[in-house]
This record gives structure tokens, sequence and C-alpha cells, in this order.
């Protein structure tokens, strides 16, 4: 149903993952995602590959948690291999011809990229699977730091998404139980044409935005009530902190990159 | 309408680290033009269960039977069921979503694919069995009092003509008039329509005084089950699942111990203060 939806969940688990600074992690991570882009020998990506499984298997997070994500996208996955297959004509044609002509170099460019994106959202899922929402935007805000000379309000960005994913659960639930009371006074969401379906959605809608702005107001007023003014001079419960194993799976990360390298470069 | 539950379990996320057993083998019965009180601790599966009542989840294991039938047989009458059990869910105030208080009642009436007349009929009958005046139709439903608003949302229910009236807390959230508003309101609908209904309720004080017979939940299971005096005089147990019997049996104890003779058994407020009046004159002559 719909609670099945797992944006920014978090699984709880004691592993090396977990413990990792959020800052390191965040960073890897997008370094990781642009390394995919860059990379283009077979071995290169097999290390990738490698590289994900081993993080993957130490996190301890079970596989079908960070395939989730990937079901949720499946349809966009499959039409980028499509497209694919079918505009790029290099390499030797296999069958059909003019636009529906199917080469090799098509098919492996088809793979290429949908074995990318899969990598790109088991990467990104490993990160908010293994970390908890307060730390990861702890960890973003501490990023954002150095732009907000250039004016980037990163406290407020930072506040806007634990608050954010502080209530995607929250707004889920609620979802759930407006559809049953609507369902309850005879509504039907499954059948009827688009524009029916479309009308059906009014009766969930409304009742939903009502509540998030009544639960917004209401969030406001209790923060003022405790003087929250900003990022200003604040200090935070948790002070990150950068421990042994975070040095190590920097050196670790180092090493990946400059394997990477010598096997794009010279593979 | 009769509703029996048979041996109904109910667990949420089957197979997940979060798998929730709300309810555990839980068998009731319910007669026609019964008033049933439910009551159990928050967390104790009370709207699990009635959820299960118009088909709007369905029991892991066992069966929920409407006048003898299994309501999970066909699934294309799961709107009749939905129209012939109302489920009036905890805060329904949240679910109004029109422009006017008549078009949110008119809602229901509406899905069943019912004549404009007999839309008109229904809406203006239910407004008015829960004490919403004409004058209040034409206003938004969101510049009414939280009493009110409560009301109409019933009112959305009550207008589908349903032959079971269910309701998960009507009362929660509300000042005493509000509350007795709509207490007020339900015991007219049970009188005047001969529903079954079933009332889920934190408060002892308004199922001794309404219901003819009353379950208790406690973690997914039927506790104790019984007419109000036999669920009461449970008091120890009863306080032991979070739990208490109604708050003027507790004086009425209190009284018995300093040596007033008042009868055991009592839990409503009218009956306590005629035992007390009764006593008083028999001490005072
Ligand atoms: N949609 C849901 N998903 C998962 N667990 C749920 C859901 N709804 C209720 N529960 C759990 O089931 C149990 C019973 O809840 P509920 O039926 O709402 O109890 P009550 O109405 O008596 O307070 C609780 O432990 C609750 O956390
Ligand atoms: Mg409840």
């Amino acid at each position: 149903m719909i609670r099945d939806i797992t944006i920014g969940q978090y699984y709880a688990a004691n592993s090396l993952i977990h413990r990792l600074d959020a800052r390191l992690k965040v960073v890897a991570v997008m370094i990781y995602i642009i390394t995919l882009f860059c990379i283009g020998s077979v071995a290169a990506y097999g290390l990738a590959i490698v590289a994900l499984a081993a993080v993957v298997v130490s996190s301890k997070v079970p596989l079908r948690f960070m395939l989730r994500g990937i079901q949720s996208i499946f349809l966009i996955i499959v039409l980028t291999g499509i497209i694919n297959v079918f505009t790029n004509k290099t390499g030797v044609p296999l069958w059909g011809r003019d636009w529906y002509l199917i080469t090799t170099g098509g098919l492996s460019m088809a793979g290429m990229i949908i074995l990318r994106l899969m990598m790109l959202i088991i990467a990104s899922s490993l990160l908010t699977l293994t970390t908890t929402p307060i730390q990861l935007t702890d960890g973003i805000e501490y990023l954002l730091k150095p732009f907000g000379k250039i004016g980037v309000p990163y406290h407020e960005i930072a506040m806007m998404m634990t608050i954010a994913l502080r209530f995607i659960p929250t707004l889920l639930d609620e979802t759930d139980k407006i559809m049953k009371a609507q369902q309850a006074r005879g509504a039907d969401f499954e059948t009827g044409n688009l524009m029916q379906r479309a009308k059906a959605l009014v009766p969930i809608l409304v009742p939903l935005f009502i509540s998030a702005f009544r639960r917004a107001e209401e969030l406001a007023t209790a923060m003022e009530a405790r003087c929250y003014r900003g990022g200003a001079h604040r200090t935070k419960m948790n002070q990150m902190a950068f421990g042994t194993a975070d040095y190590g799976a920097t050196a670790l990360c180092v090493v990946f990159l400059l394997a990477e390298a010598v096997l794009s470069i010279w593979l | 309408m009769s509703i029996t539950i048979n041996h109904v379990t109910h667990i949420y996320n089957p197979g997940t680290a979060m798998a929730k057993t709300a309810l555990d083998d839980v068998s009731m019965e319910f007669r026609d033009g019964e008033f049933i009180g439910l009551i159990g601790h928050t967390g104790s599966g009370k709207s699990t269960l009635i959820q299960h009542l118009n088909a709007l989840l369905k029991p892991t294991s066992g069966e929920i039977l409407l006048n003898g039938e299994n309501i999970h047989q066909d699934k294309k009458r799961l709107k009749e069921i939905r129209q012939r059990v109302g489920l009036v869910f905890q805060y329904p105030e949240h679910q109004l979503f029109e422009m006017t208080v008549y078009k949110d009642v008119a809602y229901g009436p509406t899905n069943l694919g019912l004549s404009l007349e007999e839309i008109d009929r229904r809406v203006r009958e239910a407004l008015e069995v829960v004490g919403m005046g004409e004058e209040t139709y034409e206003k938004s439903p969101f510049e009414l009092s939280g009493g009110q608003k409560r009301r109409v949302a019933i009112a959305g229910i009550l207008a589908m003509q349903p032959e079971v009236l269910v309701l998960d807390e009507p009362t929660a959230g509300l000042d005493p008039k509000g509350r007795d508003e709509i207490l007020d309101a339900v015991q007219e609908m049970h009188r005047r329509l001969g529903l079954l209904v079933v009332l889920v309720s934190h408060s002892m004080e308004d199922v001794a005084r309404l219901a003819d017979r009353i379950f208790v939940m406690h973690q997914g299971k039927v506790a104790f089950s019984g007419t109000p005096k036999e669920v009461f005089s449970h008091a120890k147990e009863l306080e032991q699942i979070g739990l208490a019997a109604p708050q003027v049996s507790y004086i009425l104890e209190g009284l018995r111990q300093k040596g007033f003779s008042i009868p055991k058994d009592l839990y409503t407020i009218e009956e306590a203060a005629k035992a007390i009046s009764d006593c008083l004159q028999g001490t005072k002559p």
C-alpha cells in the first residue's frame, strides 16, 4: 500500500557503515556517482561493482531494501534502456532496419546505462538506509557551510530537510487514513477514466493540504514557543567527530578513486 | 443486521521487521439493534478491529460475517458493504473537503449513484438527526465549531443510510458540551433509526450509560465482555490493563466503606445520584 514508499528510510543496524561520519558518507556517495559517469572500461565497472557490493555487505542492510528503490523507478530504467537501444546505431547490425535497427553498440550502450542507473540508486539508497535523517542533515549542513559566505542559508536548508524528512511518514499515514475515510463514504479510486480518477483525488488532496498546513502552523508555533531563531550561535547536541574508522574509510575512497583512474585510462 | 467476528487475526506489515500483530484471534458477535461499547487502552487494536467491519482491512486469518455472509466473498460488493456498515473514523472532521456543509454530506449518497431528490432527502434527514439546522447548509464546513464539524462528518455517513453505525472515539478532543451533543446525537440515531451501533470509547462513563454490552480489548485480544455491570465488576483487573470502572463507582465504593448503605453495581451518574439521595433520605427522614 501507500506505506511501502521508502523515501529516506533508515534501516537500523549496527554496522561499520552505519557508524561512519555522515559528512564522509555524503561526499563518498557524490564521488562514487561522479565516478560512475566518468569511467568507461569494463574493468573499471567491475571494480565499481565490487566496491559497491563490499559496502552493501558490510552495511548489514538486506538487499531487498535497496532493490525497493530500484522498483520505484523501474519504468524510467526500462524506458531509458529502450531509447538507448534504438538511438545508438554503432557496431554490428543485428535485427530490423531504419529506425528500429538494433545493433551491438546500441545493446551494450543500453546495458551500460541501465547498470549505471541501478548502481546509482543502490549507492544513494545506501546513504539514506545507513544514516539517520538527523545525521544526514547535520552532515549536509556542515558541507554547505562554506557557501554561507555567498549567502546560502545553509542552516535553514538543513532545517527544512530535517522537517520534510520527519513529516514524510506522518503525511503517508495521514493519506492512508483519509483514503480509508473517503472509501467508507463510497469513494472509488480504482475504476473510471482518467478524468474521473483525477476528480476522485480531490476528496483526498483537500483534507491532506489542510492538515499539512495545520501541522506546519502548529510546528512553527511550537518552535517559536521554544525561542527558536535560526542558525546563528546554535550548538549541537551531538558534535560530529572524525574517528579512526572514518580516516580508514577516507583512505579506501582515495585508493578506489586512483584505481578507477588507472583502470579507465590504461585499460 | 448482525455481525459475527470469527477468530480474526490481523498482522500489519507481515513478513517484515515491522510486523505487528494488532488483533489476535478475536471473536465477537453483535446482534441487530444492539448498542455495543468497545473499550481498551491506546494500541489495543480497537481501530484495527472496526476497520474490518466494512472491509477496509482484510483479516490475516479468520472471517467477518454480515448476516451470516462473509464480507470478502465478492469483491464487487465492497461498495455495498461500505454503505451498509457506516464507519465514522476518529477525528472525522479531518475528512471534510467540500465548499459547503450540504455538499459534503451529499458526497456519500452521490457516490452511491442515487437520484438528486433522494440525495436531497437523505442529506436533510441526516443533518436533522445530528442537530444541524438549515441555516448551516450553505456554510463552509471549516467555519464551524469543532463539535459541529464532527456532527457534519457523522451526518456524511448517516446520509448513506447504513444498517450499522460504527464510531471510533467520536468524543475525542471535544469539550464537555461538544461531547454531550455528539453522544446525544448517537443515542438519538440508535433510538430513532434502530441501528446496530458500535461505539469505540475511552470514557467508561459514556459506555456505561449507553451500551447494552461491552467488549474490553487488551493487546489485540478480548479481555472481558458482557453487560456493563458484568464488565465493571472486574474493576481490579480493568485497572491492571490501564482502564478503570466509571468514576462514580469509586465514589460509591468510598461511601460504602464509610458505612453508608448504598447498593453495589451502580455505574452511571443518574443511578448514583438516585442511590445517594435515597440513602440520605433513609438516614435523615
Ligand atoms: N497502519 C498501521 N500499520 C502498522 N501498524 C499499525 C497500523 N495501525 C495500527 N497499528 C498498530 O496496531 C496496534 C493497534 O492499533 P489500533 O488498532 O490503532 O489501536 P487503538 O485504536 O485501540 O488505539 C498498535 O500497536 C498500532 O501501533
Ligand atoms: Mg484508535
